[in-house]
């Protein structure tokens, strides 16, 4: 067999049904039961950071301090 | 590192003044005098010796950002008036000058690369940056990173916008640029992927918010197909021609692989990144479901990838092919319109928004053309419709109610929430102008999507109509002449989306400076004033 024929048909057959599997085993995955609050907590990113986290925010200290007290 | 980057910048100046002098044509020496230029200005730049310090008010990294804001406004005036010029041509020919450097085939690519790659590729870039600071909660990982890819970026816009003037082309479809511009980008792009993904990677979040992986298939996906569709030989390593390492179908399999997925990863994935952060983020609600959410992002990535040989129903390229393309181009159906109705019942329990706020509808109407678009695609992939519409302005209309309806509009909605928050203004100049510009974007669109619609099926139908004797009723030019006047409506709803893009320009300068236009509110829009400085 070419090499084209053999890539042809790994491509048809076992690397098809890898990824079929990967994609149902992720909309399962996505759907699986409880998962509701995880989804919610994401969803809710960005509308909690407006400033960097700590760690990340080497601004000035009195302006810091200055959004503490604000 | 500052001597380093220095004596890099002097060395790469000094290189490319050489080879100007040795150059085997032209385009390929004034290219290599524009980069000298560009070595000599951040040579320049770079002896400033005191620190930059770029974070803003905000403590993320934000200057990258706002230079972004303002290239992708720039751009975008200028893509647009390219396109409104090139759409003149070819009504009235004599505006092609007679001269080389402003023909039809000349323009149309720098109108193409213009709108996609400058415009858009400028708003994917800085919304990517400002998207993934604030869904992390960290700072990028280098702030002198994201300048070099803002910085390189521009680069490769004036290269590759130069050299279609000049006639250095690869005649490849949106990928025009020859080789060398084509390696400097890919440089530009591996930076911007190590900077996104590494801000990723130390974020604060365990999570990694949807919109990112939506970037993040971007910015991976351009970079295989940039790099495969440009397998090229040079003729020389001082001149500007290559060859292609494909040939025949398979080249042509390669260009629409590449092709496609542009449209797909670039002008889809890319601008659903902005859609999932800036929609919730302007209603002031969560995305409809993150579930779906999710399902829309893998469903997409996993079928986008086969549709490219849509492009090309009965031509050399074996029927399976044919058939596979047109089949997951069916299938795309499914997860685009998921993603519209994530989109737009984001909204839900806050439609009085659209009537309120007009950024809200300016995103609410690219978010219906995402929809709209995605439906006519695939009905057009369907091999008999094709037989109809293929090569004729259809196709045309088709890509112009995706590019101005869904990417030019949700770019839009960034571009007027991120102005005022990253100038630190109250609020923007005038919401009266944003909905001026909204209307006469909006008309603008239905204008040249119905003229084309009208216009390819004219042409369509006059080329498929046979005598008795098997010979075509009509020649080339009859058809020509036969579409004039939707020629004429065409070059009008671009008129007035280029309009809508100056009016935007000049409300984000004003913005920019503080000025508040004294005017009557608008129902108590909530953009009036952005809740993240109103917070603070």
């Amino acid at each position: 067999m070419s090499t084209y024929e053999t890539l042809r048909h790994f491509a048809d057959t076992w690397f098809l049904l890898a990824m079929t599997i990967f994609f149902v085993g992720v909309v399962l995955y996505t759907l699986r039961p409880g998962s509701r609050s995880t989804h919610d907590d994401i969803a809710d990113i960005p509308f909690r950071n407006d400033a960097p986290a700590k760690g990340f925010d080497d601004r000035p200290s009195e302006q810091l301090k200055e959004r503490e007290n604000g | 590192m500052r001597a380093f980057e220095l004596s890099i910048l002097g060395i790469c100046f000094f290189a490319a003044l050489i080879a100007a002098g040795r150059a085997h044509d032209d385009v390929f020496a004034i290219h290599c005098l524009i980069a000298a230029a560009a070595a000599a200005f951040f040579f320049y730049r770079r002896m400033d010796a005191s620190e930059r310090i770029d974070y803003s008010a905000t403590g993320y990294a934000d200057g990258v950002v706002r230079a972004g804001v303002i290239a992708t406004v720039f751009w975008g005036v200028i893509g647009f008036a390219a396109g409104v010029y090139i759409a003149l041509q070819l009504a009235f020919p004599v505006l092609n000058l007679d001269l080389p450097w402003t023909t039809f085939g000349r323009l149309r690519p720098l109108h193409t690369s213009a709108v996609i790659f400058a415009f858009g590729g400028n708003a994917l870039i800085c919304t990517s940056f400002y998207v993934v600071q604030r869904t992390t909660g960290a700072r990028l990982i280098s702030n002198d990173a994201a300048w070099f890819v803002f910085w390189g970026y521009q680069l490769f816009i004036v290269l590759a916008a130069t050299g279609y003037v000049l006639g250095g082309t690869q005649g490849r479809e949106y990928a025009e640029p020859e080789w060398y511009v084509d390696l400097w980008l890919t440089v530009v792009w591996v930076v911007y992927l190590v900077v996104f993904g590494g801000t990723i990677l130390r974020r604060k979040e365990p999570h990694i918010y949807v919109a990112n992986w939506f970037y993040l298939s971007f910015i991976l996906t351009i970079a295989m197909l940039h790099i495969v569709n440009n397998l090229t030989m040079p003729v020389s390593f001082l001149g500007s021609k290559s060859y292609s390492a494909f040939a025949g179908v398979q080249d042509a399999l390669t260009q629409w692989w590449y092709g496609h997925n542009a449209v797909g990863f670039f002008l889809t994935a890319g601008f659903l990144g902005m859609m999932y952060y800036f929609v919730p983020k302007q209603a002031e609600r969560p995305v409809y479901s993150y579930k779906l959410s999710i399902i829309h992002f893998w469903s997409l990535i996993f079928l986008y990838i086969w549709a490219g040989p849509h492009h090309l129903h009965y031509t050399a390229l074996p029927d399976w092919a044919q058939t596979l393309g047109m089949v997951f181009s069916v299938m795309l159906w499914m997860p685009s319109w998921g993603g519209m109705i994530n989109g737009l019942m984001t909204l839900s329990g806050a439609w009085d928004k659209i009537r309120t706020d007009p950024v809200i509808k300016t995103m609410v109407v690219a978010v219906g053309f995402y929809g709209m678009s995605t439906f006519e695609g695939p009905l057009m992939s369907i091999k008999d419709v094709n037989s109809l519409s293929h090569y004729t302005n259809w196709t045309i209309g088709h890509v112009h109610s995706g590019a101005l309806g869904w990417v030019g509009m949700i770019s839009f909605g960034a571009m007027y929430y991120l102005t005022p928050r990253l100038w630190g203004r109250e609020r923007l100049y005038s919401l009266r102008l944003v909905n001026v510009h909204f209307w006469l974007a909006t008309i603008g669109i239905v204008l040249y999507a119905a003229s084309m619609w009208v216009s390819g099926i004219t042409q369509g139908l006059m080329w498929r109509e046979m005598s008795p004797f098997g010979v075509p009723v009509w020649s080339f030019a009859d058809s020509v002449a036969a579409i004039f006047t939707y020629d004429l409506i065409r070059a009008a709803g671009g008129g007035m989306y280029l309009i809508g893009g100056i009016i935007m320009a000049y409300n984000l300068y004003r913005t920019v400076r503080g000025d508040v236009r004294a005017e009557a509110p608008m129902h108590g829009a909530t953009s009036d004033a952005p809740s993240s400085v109103a917070a603070e």
